[in-house]
C-alpha cells in the first residue's frame, strides 16, 4: 500500500514535469528546454526544501496547522525589500543588483532566526511556543512598519514592493540559482541524518526524552535546517512558505505511514507537482496574468474546506 | 540503584521539590505515595532527565545522571507517564518497537529487537489487536500498549507514573505481579506512583511517602502502613485491618 501509494505519486510527479518541459515547445527547442530544465530544477529543490521544513517544523511544533512562515521570514524579507524602495526609490534596480538583494534577504532573514533561537537556547528549558510566539509578534510589527512604508512611497515605486508579495518563479536569477541550489541540497543531506529521530519526537517530548532523545539538540539542528532552507527559497522567489501547509497535509492524507522519510518525500512530490503544475497553468493558461500563490492558494482553500466537511460528516 | 541527594525543584515561585533526599534499593518494588501535589511525578520526571532540578544530584549506579548522555540513559532507565497521546495514527506494534529505539536507533529492527516486542505484546495480552490502531483502543488497552513498550524497552530501572490508570482489576493485579516478578526474579527497580494504597500495600517492598516535597516516611511496606503514619501523610483517619496475612487500609468514612 505504502510503496504503491509513493509509485503511483512519484509517476505523477514525473508525468507533470515531461508536460511542462515538453508541450508548448515552439520553433526553438534548443533556447527553450535548457531554460525549462533549469527552471523545473530550482522549483524542485524549492518543493523539496518547502515539504521538509514544513513536516518538520510540523513535527516540534506538535501541530499540522503551522508553517516556519509564523516566526516572521517572510515579514523580514518584505520589509526589507519595502526599505530598500523607500530609500533609493525609482532608482533601486540601479543601486542594488539583485544578487546583492538575495544576499542581504538570506542574512536578514537567517540571523533574524537565529537571534530568535539564541533567545530561546538560553533558557535550560526549552519552549517552542514561546519561540512561535515571540516571532508572530516580531513578525506583525515587521508587517506594520511594512504597511506604514508601503503608504509613504510612491504609488510607482510601491508596484515594486508589491512585486515581492508574492511568489514567482517566471524569473528566477541563473546566477543566483547555483549557490543556492547548493546550499538547499547540503542541508537536505543533512537533513535525512535526523528524520529516525523526528519519528521519536512524534511520540511527545516527553517519551521522546525518555526513550533517548536529545530533545534541545534535535530541536536546535531541525530548527537551524529549517532557517536555512526557508531563508533561501523566499529570497529566491518569494513568500512561499504558505504551500507547506498544503502539501504536509496531503502528505499525511496520501501516506499511509507516520515515518518522516515518507511523509517528507510525499510531501516534497505533493510540491513539485504543485509548483511544476501551477507554473504551467501561469505560463500557457493565464498567460502571465495570475501568480502562482493565487493558483495554489486557491487549490488549497478549496483544498482545506473539503476536509473541514469532511471531518464535521465524521 | 537510584541515590537522590538535596532535590530541589521550583515551578515559578511555587516550590515542588524541597530538598528531597532518597535511596531507592535495587531490585525491589517501590511505591510513592501521598497526597495530590507532594511532587512524586515532579520526583519521576526529574529522574528520567525529562525536566530539569534547581539544584540537588541524583546518582544512578554512584554515577551523576547529568554526565550519562540520554542515548546511554534510554538503555538503563525507562519511563511511563501518566497520560499518554499522539496524533499519529499508529498500531500496537508500532507503538511497542519504538521501545527498542534506544538499542537501534532507528535502523532496521533485529531478530533480538523483534523478539522482545513480540514478547511484551504477548506479556500485556495484545496478541490479537497487535495490529490495531491506538485510536481505536479503550483506554485500559491504549493503556497496556503503552506499558508493552516500557516492557519492550528492557531497562534495569522503571519507573511508572500511575500505571493503572484505566485498567481494570484482572489487569491491575497482572500487571503488579509482572512487576513485582521483574524486581525479585530479574533484579529490575521498579519506582511507581499508586494512589490505591492497597494496591500499594499487597505488592511494594518498600513504601515512600512524599509530603510538600519532601519523603516524609520511607521504609518497608510493613512499616509504612501503620495508622499513624497513614494519617500522618494523608490527614485522614485509617484502620489498618489484618486478614490471611495481608493487610488492608479501611479509609472510607
Amino acid at each position: 500500500m505504502l510503496k504503491k501509494r509513493i509509485l503511483i505519486l512519484t509517476g505523477f510527479t514525473i508525468s507533470v514535469i515531461l508536460v511542462y518541459l515538453l508541450t508548448f515547445v515552439g520553433n526553438n527547442p534548443d533556447y527553450v528546454l535548457p531554460r525549462r530544465i533549469t527552471k523545473i530544477a530550482a522549483m524542485a529543490l524549492i518543493a523539496c526544501s518547502i515539504g521538509y521544513s514544513s513536516v518538520v517544523f510540523q513535527t516540534i511544533t506538535n501541530n499540522r496547522i503551522l508553517t516556519p512562515s509564523i516566526m516572521g521570514f517572510e515579514a523580514v524579507f518584505i520589509l526589507f525589500q519595502a526599505f530598500i524602495v523607500f530609500l533609493y526609490g525609482d532608482k533601486t534596480f540601479q543601486v542594488i543588483e539583485q544578487q546583492t538583494n538575495f544576499l542581504f534577504s538570506v542574512l536578514l532573514m537567517f540571523g533574524f532566526a537565529l537571534i530568535l533561537y539564541l533567545a530561546l537556547f538560553r533558557k535550560r528549558q526549552v519552549h517552542v511556543y514561546f519561540l512561535l510566539l515571540v516571532g508572530l509578534i516580531l513578525g506583525a510589527i515587521f508587517k506594520s512598519m511594512t504597511s506604514f512604508l508601503e503608504l509613504v512611497i510612491d504609488p510607482n515605486e510601491f508596484a515594486f514592493v508589491q512585486r515581492y508579495l508574492f511568489a514567482s518563479f517566471n524569473n528566477i536569477n541563473t546566477n543566483l540559482l547555483g549557490i543556492s541550489a547548493i546550499a538547499l541540497f547540503i542541508s537536505l543531506v543533512l537533513g535525512t541524518r535526523i528524520l529516525h529521530k523526528l519519528d521519536v519526537l512524534l511520540l511527545g517530548k516527553e517519551q521522546a526524552i525518555t526513550l533517548g532523545i536529545n530533545y534541545r539538540r534535535l530541536v536546535q539542528i531541525s530548527l537551524f535546517l529549517i532557517a536555512i532552507q526557508v531563508s533561501i527559497s523566499t529570497a529566491l522567489v518569494g513568500p512561499i512558505t504558505f504551500l507547506g501547509i498544503l502539501i504536509a497535509n496531503l502528505s499525511y492524507e496520501f501516506i499511509p505511514s507516520h515515518k518522516h522519510r515518507h511523509t517528507i518525500l510525499g510531501a516534497s512530490l505533493f510540491g513539485v507537482i504543485l509548483v511544476v503544475g501551477g507554473q504551467f497553468l501561469v505560463e500557457h493558461l493565464f498567460n502571465m496574468n495570475t501568480t502562482i500563490s493565487i493558483l495554489i492558494n486557491f487549490v488549497g482553500g478549496i483544498y482545506f474546506i473539503f476536509l473541514l466537511l469532511k471531518s464535521r460528516r465524521l | 540503584m537510584i541515590t537522590v541527594k538535596d532535590l530541589y525543584k521550583k515551578y515559578g515561585n511555587h516550590p515542588v521539590l524541597n530538598g528531597l533526599n532518597i535511596e531507592f534499593p535495587k531490585g525491589k518494588v517501590i511505591s510513592l505515595i501521598g497526597g495530590n501535589g507532594a511532587g512524586k511525578s515532579t520526583l519521576l520526571s526529574v529522574i528520567s532527565k525529562i525536566i530539569d532540578h534547581d539544584s540537588g544530584h541524583i546518582l544512578l549506579s554512584h554515577e551523576d545522571i547529568a554526565n550519562i548522555s540520554s542515548k546511554d540513559y534510554a538503555t538503563k532507565l525507562s519511563f511511563l507517564r501518566q497520560s499518554n497521546f499522539t496524533h499519529i495514527r499508529l498500531t500496537i506494534r508500532e507503538l511497542v518497537s519504538f521501545g527498542r529505539f534506544p538499542y537501534n536507533r532507528g535502523k532496521k529492527m533485529s531478530t533480538q529487537d523483534e523478539e522482545k516486542v513480540e514478547e511484551a505484546i504477548a506479556f500485556m495480552e495484545l496478541e490479537d489487536i497487535a495490529d490495531s490502531f491506538l485510536d481505536e483502543l479503550s483506554g485500559g488497552q491504549r493503556q497496556r500498549a503503552y506499558l508493552a513498550m516500557i516492557l519492550a524497552q528492557d531497562t534495569e530501572n522503571i519507573l511508572l507514573d500511575e500505571p493503572l490508570n484505566n485498567l481494570d482489576m484482572k489487569y491491575s493485579v497482572q500487571i503488579m505481579k509482572t512487576l513485582r516478578d521483574f524486581a525479585h526474579q530479574q533484579g529490575k527497580t521498579v519506582i511507581l506512583i499508586v494512589h490505591d494504597i492497597n494496591i500499594a500495600a499487597q505488592y511494594s517492598d518498600y513504601i515512600a511517602a512524599l509530603k510538600d516535597g519532601v519523603v516524609q516516611h520511607f521504609g518497608t511496606t510493613d512499616e509504612i502502613i501503620k495508622p499513624c503514619v497513614l494519617k500522618d501523610i494523608f490527614e485522614i483517619d485509617f484502620e489498618v485491618i489484618l486478614n490471611r496475612g495481608c493487610k488492608f487500609c479501611l479509609y472510607y468514612d
